[in-house]
């Protein structure tokens, strides 16, 4: 069984996001794998690992700095990588990357019998892409799990996935899609002799023209949503402190949680 | 010139830095407390590929570059000093001369499990009598058959007490000086060989520094790391690579209390404001950044001419002589930043200050680097 892997190269969570133009400014952005795509990669190469998988394929549509996203995922373990680069994809909205991806593994002609996914990217944050690409194929999908078995011959795949209070149990038929989070195992470190190999790992390019799309249908000419603008949050204020006699503080709490913020 | 790194040097640094935060940093205080690097953390830097960076993967190593190798060691000393020079030892003054001189033999029983990270690597020159002035070392070596016969003593050995191969030095003819030293690899289960006593230091508590004694130590005649005599040079050659990775260690224990002093002075509240606000503190953080950059690019340089197969002597002395100074400067300046709660063990600048005065001293004192780099400017 073939296991395909999403990969989206986004900025560190470390940092700061700054506006220029009403665009994010994106000339000090250090860029990494986007980290909830790290656990879906470990979770693949486990799964080759331990005998579930054949070949892990990492599959990114991105500028081309997504290289070095792919690069990561080469270097956990993932056998070679797929990359959709094009000038005409800039703009593009999910919709549109959900489409151009469902498209390159048609063109790449593989049998996958898994699509793992980070739960969310942690830039766009939209969590919408995987619901998108396994609605388009259509898959059978479950998300932000925490435990996977999956059994390639009786083909099916049983997923733990957190609720409110408890866990749910998803049984699904083989191909399906999974979003991968905290706890479904614990990413490792890319070894030097890794990242070595991860160099020589093959990494197959794709052109908007190349999957049968033209320029219309990409970008924010094929977008179905539009970003109008971003704004930074607001400011943390900070907290409010009020000092006295124990009588004066609960009256004076009490005026804050009726007249101010209105809770009672 | 290109001031940026390859991908694979990112990706090196990136993993190690994250490697260091999650795994060095929680773990620093407590090893230095109890004066040790856990076996868990030196396996792990095994499996990592960190105890043979450059050597080639024929021999074990990762096969990256010296780069790869200086900025993993300025990483790692950010996460915890101890560790940083328990892998420069290791790799500049054991793992480096191995792969240079020694036969192939040698390398495959030594270099390979050192490389690897199944063993970790310890290098013995200094004794009592015997520091700056390498050439006055007292320990003999004498051929008998096909054994050498080592006696002596040797002492502040870093990785002393890990290690599970040692290079050791020692006199094959005293009277021809330097020219009569040679250098030997010893197992640590060789007969006659033996540890003593383990320092008690200041700073880098966690790496241990310990006594070594030969007595009559057998060591067979095919551990003998190139030629009979040519120990002193060898020794030389491990330093000027050795600085490279003080200096990096130095860089790393400076930025570790650069950083820690920033975050301390946006969120220390004095006369109604954080302390970052006041002159006098910004001044410190400018001229703190200021001197780790340029100490990095320093060592930076040294690396990179290394790799090229340069001649780099010059300027990795230069490298560790500026780096350890300013990581002392920069570490002092961070407690002054933290005021009283700096001195105290409840804030780290107090263990990277201590750990910043050692790189002061190893593989060369201050002064001997400014008597290097001067003799060296004045030759002609
Ligand atoms: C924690 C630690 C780890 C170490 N690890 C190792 C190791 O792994 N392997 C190993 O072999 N050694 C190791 N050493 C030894 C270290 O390299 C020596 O301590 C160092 O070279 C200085 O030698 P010394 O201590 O005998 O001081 P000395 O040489 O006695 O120096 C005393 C002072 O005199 C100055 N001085 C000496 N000669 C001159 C001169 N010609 N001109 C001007 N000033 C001079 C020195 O700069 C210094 O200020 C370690 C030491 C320590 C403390």
């Amino acid at each position: 069984m073939k296991v395909v892997v999403f990969c989206k190269s986004v900025p560190d969570t470390e940092t700061r996001v700054r506006l220029k133009d009403n665009r994010l400014d994106k000339s000090e952005i250090k860029y990494i794998l986007n980290p909830y795509d790290e656990y879906a990669v470990e979770e693949a190469v486990r799964m080759k690992e331990g005998g579930k998988a054949e070949e892990v394929i990492a599959i990114s549509m991105g500028p081309e700095r997504a290289k070095e996203a792919l690069r990561s995922a080469l270097a956990i373990g993932a056998d070679r990588g797929i990359l959709i680069k094009d000038d005409a994809l800039d703009g593009s909205d999910t919709y549109v990357t959900a489409k151009v991806l469902v498209k390159a593994l048609e063109k790449d002609g593989l049998e996958y019998g898994m699509l793992l996914f980070g739960q969310q990217a942690i830039d766009g944050d939209t969590w919408h892409v995987p619901g998108q690409v396994a609605e388009m194929l259509g898959l059978p999908q479950t998300g932000s799990i925490i435990k996977l078995e999956v059994d390639p011959d009786g083909g099916k795949a049983v997923a733990n996935r957190m609720v409110e209070g408890g866990e749910e149990v998803h049984e699904m038929a083989l191909p399906c899609v999974v979003t991968c989070r905290k706890g479904l195992n614990e990413p490792r470190y890319p070894s030097l002799p890794n990242i070595m190999k991860a160099k020589k790992k093959p990494i197959q390019e794709y052109s908007v023209s190349d999957l049968g799309f033209s320029a219309e249908d990409v970008g924010k000419a094929g977008a179905l949503t539009e970003v109008l603008s971003y704004a930074l949050p607001p400011q943390k204020e900070a907290g409010k402190k009020v000092e006295g006699e124990p009588e004066e503080v609960a009256q004076a709490l009490l005026q804050y949680l009726k007249e101010e913020i209105k809770v009672i | 010139m290109r001031f940026e790194f390859t991908e694979e040097q990112k990706m090196v640094r990136d993993m190690v830095r994250r490697f260091a935060d999650d795994v060095l940093k929680p773990k620093a205080a407590e090893m230095d407390k109890e004066c040790k690097i856990y076996p868990e953390i030196i396996k792990q830097l095994g499996e990592l590929g960190l105890l043979g960076v450059y050597i080639p993967e024929e021999y074990g190593g990762a096969g990256m570059d010296v780069i790869c190798y200086a900025t993993a060691v300025e990483e790692i000393s950010r996460g915890c000093a101890s560790t940083g020079i328990l892998v420069s030892a290791h790799t500049s003054l054991v793992v480096d001369p191995i792969y240079h001189y020694g036969t192939e033999e040698q390398k495959r029983k030594y270099l390979v499990p050192l490389a690897k990270g199944e063993k970790v690597a310890a290098h013995a020159m200094t004794e009592p009598g015997a520091g700056t002035d390498v050439v006055s070392i007292s320990t003999t070596a004498k051929r008998e058959g096909d054994y050498y016969i080592l006696n002596g003593t040797k002492h502040f050995i870093t990785n002393g007490a890990e290690a599970g191969i040692y290079l050791i030095f020692a006199m094959t003819d005293k009277e021809k000086r330097h020219k009569g030293m040679s250098a030997f690899i010893v197992e640590r289960d060789t007969p006659g060989f033996s540890i003593g006593k383990l320092e008690h230091k200041l700073g880098i508590r966690a790496t241990s520094t310990a006594e070594l004694i030969l007595e009559n130590c057998k060591v067979p005649a095919d551990n003998l790391l190139g030629e009979e005599g040519r120990g002193f040079y060898i020794a030389m050659d491990c330093y000027d690579g050795g600085r490279i990775g003080v200096a990096a260690q130095a860089v790393g224990i400076a930025q570790a209390a650069y950083e820690e002093a920033v975050e301390f002075a946006k969120t220390r509240i004095q006369f109604g404001q954080p302390i970052a606000k006041f002159q006098a503190i910004q001044f410190k953080l400018a001229d703190m950044a200021t001197m780790i950059e340029a100490a990095r690019l320093l060592y930076l340089k040294a690396a990179w001419l290394k790799q090229e197969g340069k001649p780099y002597y010059q300027l990795s002395a230069m490298a560790k002589l500026f780096a350890s100074e300013v990581a002392m400067d920069v570490t002092r300046e961070a407690i002054q930043i933290h005021g009283g709660y700096g001195y105290t063990e409840d804030y780290s600048v107090e263990r990277h200050y201590r750990d910043a005065k050692i790189t002061e001293i190893y593989e060369g004192t201050s002064e001997a680097q400014r008597l290097t780099i001067a003799r060296n400017l004045l030759k002609g």
